[in-house]
């Protein structure tokens, strides 16, 4: 699970990226980014950010917050790993300095006490000496956002991907929460989920411990639910499995899987410890990839399924909003492509459990089902509705219901109808810089490619533009190690080393270098990342590892 | 119940090590005593409680319940009286006798009183605890003046919190400058200069000798002071009497070694009444250090933990004043190299210590973030940038303009990023032919994914059109510009 979904699901029983239409955004007056770097990352989100002042959360000064500075706002550049002892000390400030709306945090939350008993621990200056950002400016952000009728603070996947990424994730919804943000008109908190689908998937059982409709599989009334409309004993359903790090850390292990099967995951050069990784993929018997193109993980298999893409094959996806966007195929797919239903049809199949359709709009019909009384309720999303233009956000229960574009507008999703403010508090790195690794490796992504980089190292305008990994470095950073710009360098953890060009950028932290995680083989970033995972989320820590730069 | 952990102290050191030992041994029967009658609370927080920032509830460092919650025998209002080492007890103003297996000393300090007359009057207070809080608060009545002797930190906090009260606050120091522990001579000159420009009256080189309860402070130079109440904020000075009645080795300070052990086995001292060779005095980060060691030591959950010192950073918590200081000023060797930049007027100040790069000292005053970033190379060691400026001045160094006009921009900048096209694309665009912003978007989409370049676009063409060829012909390339 997302760390900013688990917190979500914590605070406000609910877990929807954006709980508004992002429209919403275009109005604000300041909006905080916290670790989000949409303007490489989501560029269309930044035309929804035109008119606010930014503060942008970031160790690097990314091209968001470069635009952050331009727009009047901030940025706020902490020592990777220490954004919650940040919005700590923000919380702190807002409390000292009269921005605490106590009227909204008596009638709309609980928990507030707890909170604050840890907050106040963290006044700014102790704050500023752990996360490196000015006492000063942690109380003129508070500032802005108490000042402004219109705000907003978003988390993205800076703020999620650490050991403990559920909490700082939580740490940000508190300060949202203090000052009143959450589901009022015009102001909020969202996360800006990944990639087309990322919602999507994240709600419908795409993980080993949910059912569709953002079901929990271990909650007896939802087996029953679910299991009804497949028609199947309740008995027969799975119970919860691992946590795909966790299920890729036990591949061929006397307790792990034998054989797997992967749709569209890169995962030797997208998952933590990609050394490991290999090495997990090599002790299996069997290794199937449904992929669209032969990327280093499909390339590493027994056997490769070629599948359609997205623009071959009809379909949904839920964007960060909630809101269900039909697909449309625009290509027939090549001569012997299947779609990936098919392929899970075709096999289940052969496997002897037929009756799994192919057609995208059976299968939704059948999403809809599963889905219905759920959190995530997509009872009254049909095809048709969609078709005819209507702009749909769940939940929609039934057909008549008009959707949901803002959450909480009256309550919160839990029982009591309360947001529930978590006592979080500062846990380090896993991972922290000593002698021989001196330096903090943080990853991330750049504009010209997606993801494992599967897709665009193979576009040549893309490929010309970013054509191998780099090393954004500290010019004094990248002297002291004997290195220049433009320099191969190796850069090395306690797991593995990656190739990257040196790339000296003056407004990095000297305490930091930043990796793109889009190649593969010596040069992917992931031959650093620690695989520690967050308790709740169990997502991994790509966002902190201790590291040295070394001379090729 | 057998005899377990008894810490002799509830502030704030008392208090976390209590939470610190919990946490890792949640049955080691565990006893603290504390002489104040309150629940502990945050001593570092009180100048903001007298700034009007907190309420005293708001400081409390345990919910209410935590200590049942958590099987902590908390004994509030009862203050150790003597330790029986031999016996292995320590008796309580209450007559209690509890025996311990370990015996932790967290008595902190206490506020230093000099020997002036009068200063047992009714409007006289210290400033070391809530009820002192609570008694400056109501001396501070409306319309008041009240004058704060001693510009430490905690003096300077303590005047800067009353003004921001409305009180007519005179800050009386003996001193020639404020902070002379921390600051040099021109460092105090801006802090005064900051403080009486947020209202605090500020009397340097001015020794109080008396008080006169109806009239005022009266000076060494026979002038008075008039105030209608006095704050002492001379210091403080660790509470040591138990340790040393006990027979306990004390010099400024009970003294312990590396894992917080005195000169008896079975006891330890930490915080403010214990003296470590590498612990600042006066800092609650050493104390929470120490809690951490010591309650790895004590409940064995890591019996190689050790306390090796912790680097003093000093941090003023007044608003509109802000103040760091890293380091001891004495203790910068001669061949450190130094850094300074003054400006009484701006009330800006900047000093700084290097040794062969890393910061060794230094001071920050009106420079919010370079502070931050030179408590972050002093605290982690890492070494300061050769760009010296920067590191000084932070954000108010003057740059690059944020916004280059079109014309400036090198021929490499990305100026849509969506689609990635550069300056220099444009530029070619517009020679072949695309000269408007809807031809240089279906010639290069610049602009046609999230538009948010479209004013960028827009002022690239208008230099176009206004640049005369040879403008043209000199497009600079990165670097260049």
């Amino acid at each position: 699970m997302s760390s900013a979904a688990a917190a979500g699901n914590r605070a406000f029983g609910l877990d929807r990226g954006m709980p508004f239409p992002v429209t919403d955004l275009d109005d604000a007056e300041v909006v905080v980014l916290a670790g989000a770097n949409p303007a490489e990352t989501m560029p269309p989100l930044m035309g929804h950010l035109r008119d606010a002042r930014l503060v942008v959360v970031d160790p690097r000064r990314s091209a968001t917050a470069e635009r952050a500075v331009a727009s009047g706002g901030l940025h706020l550049q902490p020592v990777p790993g220490t954004d919650l002892v940040l919005a700590l000390g923000m919380l702190h400030a807002a409390l000292v300095d009269g921005h605490v709306d106590k009227a909204y945090l008596a009638a709309r939350t609980t928990g507030f006490d707890d909170v604050w008993r840890v907050a106040a621990q963290w006044w700014p200056e102790r704050a500023e000496q752990v996360c490196g950002v000015a006492a000063a400016d942690m109380r003129t952000v508070v500032g802005w956002l108490a000042g402004a009728a219109r705000r907003y603070v978003l988390t993205a996947r800076g703020a999620e991907q650490h050991a403990h990424g559920v909490d700082t994730v939580s740490a940000w919804i508190n300060l949202a929460l203090a000052l009143g943000l959450p589901g009022r008109p015009g102001s909020g908190f969202g996360t800006i989920t990944g990639q087309g689908n990322g919602q999507g998937g994240r709600e419908h059982g795409q993980k080993s411990d949910q059912l569709p409709g953002y079901r929990s599989i271990a909650d007896p009334a939802a087996r029953a639910h679910v299991a009804g409309v497949w028609g199947v004993d309740p008995a027969t359903l799975p119970g919860a499995g691992r946590s795909a790090t966790e299920l890729l850390a036990a591949l061929g292990r006397p307790d792990g899987p034998r054989a797997m099967l992967v749709f569209g995951s890169n995962v030797l050069v997208s998952a933590p410890d990609a050394n490991a990784v290999a090495e997990r993929l090599a002790a299996l018997d069997l290794l199937v990839v449904a992929d669209v193109l032969p990327g280093e993980t499909a390339m590493a298999a027994d056997v490769v399924l070629p599948v359609a893409q997205w623009a071959e094959e009809e379909g949904t996806m839920t964007n960060l909003e909630g809101r269900v966007l039909r697909r449309r195929r625009a290509l027939r797919p090549p001569e012997g492509v299947r779609t990936d239903l098919e392929v899970v049809a075709g096999l289940a199949e052969r496997l002897g459990a037929p009756g799994f359709p192919a057609a995208p709009e059976e299968v939704f019909d059948e999403l809809r089902a599963a889905s219905a009384g759920g959190l995530a309720d997509y009872a009254g999303i049909t095809y048709a509705r969609l078709d005819a233009g209507e702009a749909l956000h769940w939940p929609c229960p039934d057909e008549d219901h008009p959707g949901t574009p803002r959450l909480f507008t009256e309550r919160f999703a839990h029982p009591d109808g309360r947001a529930r403010m978590s006592p979080v508090d500062h846990v380090a790195s896993a991972e922290l810089p000593d002698a021989a690794h001196p330096l903090r490796a943080t990853t991330g992504r750049v504009l010209v490619h997606y993801q494992s980089g599967a897709q665009t190292r193979r576009v040549a305008e893309l490929a010309g533009i970013v054509p191998e990994a780099f090393v954004e470095v500290h010019p004094d950073t990248a002297a002291r190690a004997g290195l220049a710009d433009g320099d191969w360098a190796r850069v090395v953890s306690r797991r593995g080393a990656v190739r990257a060009r040196v790339r000296c950028v003056a407004s990095l932290r000297p305490d930091t270098v930043f990796l793109p995680f889009h190649f593969g083989g010596d040069q992917a970033a992931n031959r650093v990342t620690n695989p520690a995972l967050d308790p709740t989320s169990r997502m991994p820590e790509f966002k902190v590892a201790a590291v040295r730069l070394e001379r090729v | 119940m057998s005899s377990g952990i008894v810490v002799v102290g509830h502030g704030m050191a008392g208090a976390r090590l209590a939470e610190d030992v919990r946490r890792r041994d949640p049955r080691v029967p565990l006893t603290v005593l504390g002489a104040e009658p309150r629940p502990a609370y945050n001593r570092v927080l009180l100048s903001t409680v007298l700034a009007g920032g907190l309420t005293p509830e708001a400081v409390r460092l345990h919910a209410p319940g935590w200590a049942a919650a958590h099987d902590v025998d908390v004994r509030t209002g009862v203050a150790a009286t003597a330790i029986d080492r031999a016996a292995r007890v320590v008796r309580g103003t209450d007559g209690s006798a509890v025996p311990y297996r370990k015996l932790v000393l967290a008595t902190g300090s206490y506020a230093f009183r000099p020997s002036l007359p009068g200063l047992d009057a009714p409007n006289v207070a210290a400033f070391r605890d809530l009820d002192d809080c609570e008694r400056i608060l109501a001396l501070a009545r409306p319309g008041a003046r009240v004058a704060v002797l001693g510009g430490g930190l905690l003096g300077c906090e303590a005047a800067r919190g009353l003004a921001g009260r409305g009180v007519d606050t005179v800050l009386v120091h003996p001193k020639p400058h404020l902070m002379e522990r921390q600051l040099d001579a021109d460092g105090g000159g801006v802090l005064a200069a900051a403080l009486a420009r947020l209202g605090v009256e500020v009397l340097l080189g001015t020794a109080g000798v008396a008080w006169e309860q109806e009239k005022g402070l009266r000076c060494a130079d026979g002038s008075l002071v008039p105030a209608d109440a006095l704050v002492v904020a001379t210091g403080v000075r660790p509470e040591t009497a138990l340790a040393a009645a006990a027979g306990i080795a004390v010099d400024r300070g009970v003294l312990v070694d590396d894992r917080l052990a005195t000169n008896d086995p079975h006891v330890h001292a930490l915080g403010d009444c214990a003296r470590h060779p590498g612990a600042p005095a006066g800092l609650v980060q050493p104390a929470w250090e120490q809690a951490e060691v010591l309650a790895d030591l004590l409940t064995g959950a890591d019996p190689g933990a050790r306390y090796h010192g912790t680097r003093p950073v000093t941090r003023l918590k007044a608003r509109g004043v802000d103040l760091a200081t890293v380091g001891e000023p004495a203790a910068f060797g001669a061949d450190a190299e130094v850094l300074r930049f003054a400006d009484p007027a701006g009330g800006r100040y900047a000093t700084l210590a290097l040794e062969r790069d890393r910061v060794v000292g230094g001071a920050m005053i009106g420079l919010p973030d370079a502070a931050a970033s030179m408590i972050q190379f002093f605290d982690t060691g890492t070494p300061a940038p050769a760009d010296r400026l920067g590191l000084l001045f932070g954000r108010a160094l003057p740059g690059a303009p944020e916004t280059a006009d079109p014309g400036r921009l090198p021929a490499t900048a990305v100026v849509c990023r969506c689609n990635t096209v550069t300056k220099g694309a444009l530029v070619a665009a517009w020679r072949g032919g695309a000269t408007d912003v809807a031809a240089l978007g279906r010639a290069t989409r610049a602009g046609t994914g999230c538009g948010s370049c479209g004013d960028t676009v827009q002022g690239i063409c208008a230099w176009l059109a206004d640049a005369d060829p040879p403008a043209l012909a000199a497009v600079p390339e990165e670097g260049a510009a």
